[in-house]
C-alpha cells in the first residue's frame, strides 16, 4: 500500500502533482482568490464548522447509515456495505457540498448563487441551499439534460430557482459549466459560483473534496463498527467530476483499502483521455488531436462529462486509486439487481459503481469473500422515467 | 490605406508604436479562422480598410470568454473542419498588409506543446498571440517559448485586476496590453461599460505599451469613445455578426472603414 499518499491541502497553487491549478481568465482570478481565502478562513473557524455540522445533522439528516447488503452480498459472494447518501435530504451527496458553499456565500456577503447541473441533483441541492439561506439562484442545465431530467427541473423551479437550458455545444454538463462561468464573469461582485464537483479552478477541487469528506470519514468509522475494527478490502464509488468518490476516498486513503472509481464507459476521462486544460483545471480529458474537447456519452446525465477532478488524475497516476468504467447495459442490470435484492433503487450514477463490482466479483478481480464499501451516492427517483424508457 | 504589405512581417509592438507615434489611434479587428471558405478574404479586406492589426480566432470547442456571436462563429468553423493547422496555412501566403495575432484558448496550445504552437504561429507569419483563458500564474512558460520563437504574447487586463497585477501584466505583455472593457464575455452591447474608461486610465498611468481596449465595442462612436482614453479599440463581435448574417468582404470592409474614420476623427 502507498501509505505515503495523502489527500491534503494542495497549497496556494492548487496542484495535485501536475494536475489542478487555476486556469481562468484574468477577470476571474480575484474571484477565485476570494473563494480560496474565504474557504481557508471558514474551514479553520470552529464557529463555521459547528454551523455546518449542525445543518448536516438537523437539515440534511447526517450521519447517513451504512447498510450491510446481505442478499446482494450472497448474490456476489462478497460482503457489501452501502454508504447511504441516497437517504440525505434532496436524495444525494450533493447536499453536503452546497450547505458548505451556501454558508460560504453568506460569509462572503454575496446574495446570488449560480450552478451547473447534469443530472439535476446538484441543481436541486443548490436551489435547496439557496432557499434555505435566502439567496437568489440560477441553474444552468444542458438542453439534453432538461429533457431527460424533467422532474428535477420542476423541483428546482418549485424551490424558487431559475433554470436556464443551455443550447450550446453538446448541450450537456460540460456546456452548462461553460455557461455558468460566463455568468460568473459578469456577476462576480454579488455572485458565488457553486460548482458541484471536485473540478474547476483552485480552490474548488480541494474545497468540494473537503465538504464531501464527511462521507468517507463517517463511513470509515461505521465500517469499523460493523467489521469489528477492520477496514474494508475495497472501497468503490462512481465518478463524474468525482466528488462523491473524492469524499469517500478521503476517509479511506490512510487505510489499506483498495480504492476504485468507476466512470461511465462513454465518459471515461482516465481510461481514454489525455491530460489537458478545461474549466480552470489541468486533468485527464477526452479530447482530439488538436485539443478540442470531445463529447462524453452516457445514459447517466451526472457522469456525462469529458473530464475528471484533478486529484483523481493524480491518484490514478500514482496508483493509490484505480479507475474503471461501466457500460450503459451493465448499469441497467446493476440498478435492477440492487432494486430486487435490497429494495433500494439507486440513481444511475452509483449504479455504475455496482456494475463494476458485479463484473469484478464474477471475473475474480475482487476476490470472493472480500469486504467492499460502496458509496450509494443518490436515489433513483430522478431516473425512473429514463429507466422505464430503456427497459420497455 | 495599407495596400502595401510592409507591416506583415513586423512585430506587433514595433508596428503599433510607429503608427501611434503619429497620433493615430489603433484599430484591431477580429476574424474567426476557418469560417467559410473565403475567410482569408475578410482578413485582407479588414487590413485594406484600415485595421492596424487583425486577430485571427483559432476556435476552441469550449470558448468560455466568448458570448453568443463568437461562439456561433467558432462552432460553425469547427463544424466545417477548421483546425490550427489549416487556419495557419490559410494565412501563411496571404497578401495581408498588417500584423496578425492569433486569439485562442489554452488547451489548443497545451495540446500542441508550447514551443511547437509558437513555431507554427511564427512560420505562418502570425507575430502575436492572445490566450484568453489563462492568467499570469499559468502562462510563464508559454510566454517564454513564444518570445523565443518571435511571437509576442499579448496579456489581458481586467477591471477587477489589482494595481499589483496590472503592473505585472504590463511588465510581461508584449505587442500591446489588451484592456478588457467589461466584466463579462465578448459580444455586442448597446453601451460601453463604465469600467472601460477607469481601466484604460489605470493602464495608461502605469505603462508606455500601447493600451488597446476590447470587449463589447459595437459602434464607431463607442470605438472613438474608448480610444479617447486609450490607444485604440478592438472590434470583434460586431463584425462577426455581419459575417454570420451573410455580409461579404466588401460590406465588412465598409464597416471597418467607418470604425477607422471614427477613430481618425477622434
Ligand atoms: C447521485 C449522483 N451521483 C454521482 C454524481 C456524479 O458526481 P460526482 O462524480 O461529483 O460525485 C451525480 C451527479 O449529478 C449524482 O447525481
Amino acid at each position: 500500500m502507498k501509505a505515503d499518499i495523502a489527500m491534503v491541502d494542495p497549497g496556494p497553487t492548487g496542484r495535485f502533482g501536475e494536475y489542478g491549478g487555476r486556469y481562468v481568465p484574468e477577470s476571474l482570478v480575484p474571484a477565485c482568490a476570494e473563494v480560496e481565502a474565504a474557504f481557508r478562513g471558514a474551514w479553520s473557524d470552529p464557529v463555521f464548522r459547528a454551523r455546518l455540522d449542525s445543518l448536516l445533522a438537523d437539515y440534511a439528516g447526517r450521519p447517513t447509515p451504512v447498510t450491510r447488503a446481505e442478499r446482494l452480498s450472497n448474490e456476489l459472494g462478497l460482503d457489501v456495505l452501502l454508504k447511504r447518501e441516497d437517504l440525505t435530504h434532496t436524495g444525494s451527496h450533493k447536499i453536503n457540498n452546497v450547505l458548505g458553499q451556501g454558508l460560504l456565500t453568506l460569509a462572503m456577503g454575496k446574495t446570488r448563487m449560480v450552478a451547473e447541473t447534469g443530472a439535476g441533483q446538484h441543481g436541486v441541492a443548490t436551489a435547496t441551499a439557496a432557499a434555505l439561506f435566502g439567496l437568489e439562484c440560477v441553474v444552468y442545465m444542458g438542453e439534453v439534460d432538461t429533457a431527460r431530467q424533467a422532474l428535477n427541473v420542476f423541483r428546482m423551479k418549485l424551490l424558487g430557482a431559475e433554470v436556464v437550458p443551455v443550447t450550446s455545444g453538446s448541450k450537456t454538463l460540460k456546456d452548462a459549466v461553460n455557461e455558468a462561468m460566463r455568468d460568473w464573469v459578469a456577476t462576480v461582485a454579488d455572485t458565488h459560483y457553486c460548482l458541484g464537483s471536485v473540478m474547476g479552478p483552485h480552490p474548488y477541487p480541494w474545497m468540494v473534496r473537503e465538504f464531501q469528506s464527511v462521507v468517507g470519514n463517517e463511513a470509515r468509522e461505521q465500517c469499523r463498527a460493523i467489521l469489528g475494527g477492520a477496514d474494508p478490502d475495497v472501497v468503490v464509488a462512481c465518478v463524474g467530476g468525482g466528488s462523491n468518490a473524492a469524499g469517500t476516498f478521503a476517509g479511506f486513503v490512510g487505510t489499506e483499502a483498495r480504492l476504485v472509481g468507476v466512470e461511465a464507459a462513454g465518459g471515461s476521462a482516465i481510461g481514454r483521455g489525455i491530460p489537458g486544460v478545461l474549466h480552470g483545471m489541468r486533468s485527464y480529458l477526452l479530447q482530439d488531436e488538436w485539443g478540442q474537447i470531445l463529447e462524453a456519452e452516457s445514459i447517466s446525465a451526472g457522469l456525462d462529462y469529458p473530464g475528471i477532478g484533478p486529484e483523481h488524475s493524480w491518484l490514478a497516476d500514482n496508483g493509490r486509486a484505480q479507475y474503471r468504467s461501466a457500460s450503459d447495459d451493465e448499469v441497467l442490470d446493476a440498478l435492477q439487481l440492487l432494486a430486487r435484492t435490497e429494495g433500494i433503487i439507486p440513481a444511475l450514477e452509483p449504479a455504475h459503481a455496482l456494475a463494476w463490482l458485479v463484473r469484478a466479483a464474477r471475473s475474480g478481480e475482487v476476490a470472493a469473500g472480500s469486504t467492499v464499501m460502496m458509496t450509494l451516492s443518490g436515489r433513483g427517483d430522478k431516473d425512473a422515467e429514463t429507466v422505464m424508457g430503456l427497459l420497455s | 490605406m495599407s495596400s502595401s504589405h510592409a507591416g506583415r512581417g513586423l512585430a506587433v509592438e514595433r508596428y503599433l508604436r510607429e503608427r501611434l507615434g503619429s497620433g493615430r489611434k489603433a484599430l484591431v479587428t477580429y476574424m474567426t479562422g476557418g469560417l467559410g471558405t473565403d475567410w482569408v478574404r475578410y482578413v485582407e479586406a479588414m487590413a485594406d480598410a484600415g485595421a492596424d492589426v487583425v486577430e485571427i480566432g483559432v476556435p476552441f470547442s469550449d470558448p468560455v470568454m466568448d458570448g453568443p456571436t463568437i461562439q456561433e462563429a467558432s462552432g460553425a468553423a469547427l463544424a466545417a473542419g477548421a483546425n490550427p493547422s489549416n487556419i495557419l496555412d490559410g494565412i501563411a501566403g496571404a497578401p495581408i498588409g498588417v500584423p496578425l495575432v492569433a486569439m485562442t484558448y489554452y488547451n489548443l496550445v497545451a495540446r500542441a506543446g508550447h514551443l511547437r504552437f509558437a513555431r507554427q504561429l511564427a512560420s505562418a507569419g502570425a507575430r502575436g498571440a492572445i490566450v484568453a483563458d489563462i492568467p499570469l500564474e499559468e502562462s510563464g512558460d508559454w510566454e517564454a517559448q513564444a518570445a523565443g520563437s518571435g511571437v509576442e504574447t499579448i496579456l489581458l487586463a481586467a477591471p477587477v485586476s489589482s494595481d499589483e497585477r496590472l503592473a505585472e501584466i504590463c511588465g510581461r505583455s508584449h505587442g500591446f496590453v489588451y484592456g478588457v472593457n467589461v466584466m463579462g464575455v465578448t459580444g455586442e452591447r448597446a453601451a460601453l461599460s463604465q469600467s472601460a474608461g477607469a481601466l484604460a486610465k489605470r493602464l495608461k498611468a502605469i505603462t508606455d505599451l500601447p493600451v488597446i481596449m476590447g470587449f463589447g465595442v459595437s459602434t464607431p462612436d463607442q470605438a472613438a469613445e474608448v480610444a479617447s482614453y486609450s490607444d485604440g479599440a478592438v472590434v470583434a463581435s460586431a463584425l462577426m455578426r455581419m459575417v454570420l448574417d451573410g455580409a461579404g468582404p466588401a460590406e465588412v470592409a465598409d464597416a471597418v472603414s467607418k470604425f477607422r474614420r471614427a477613430l481618425d476623427r477622434g
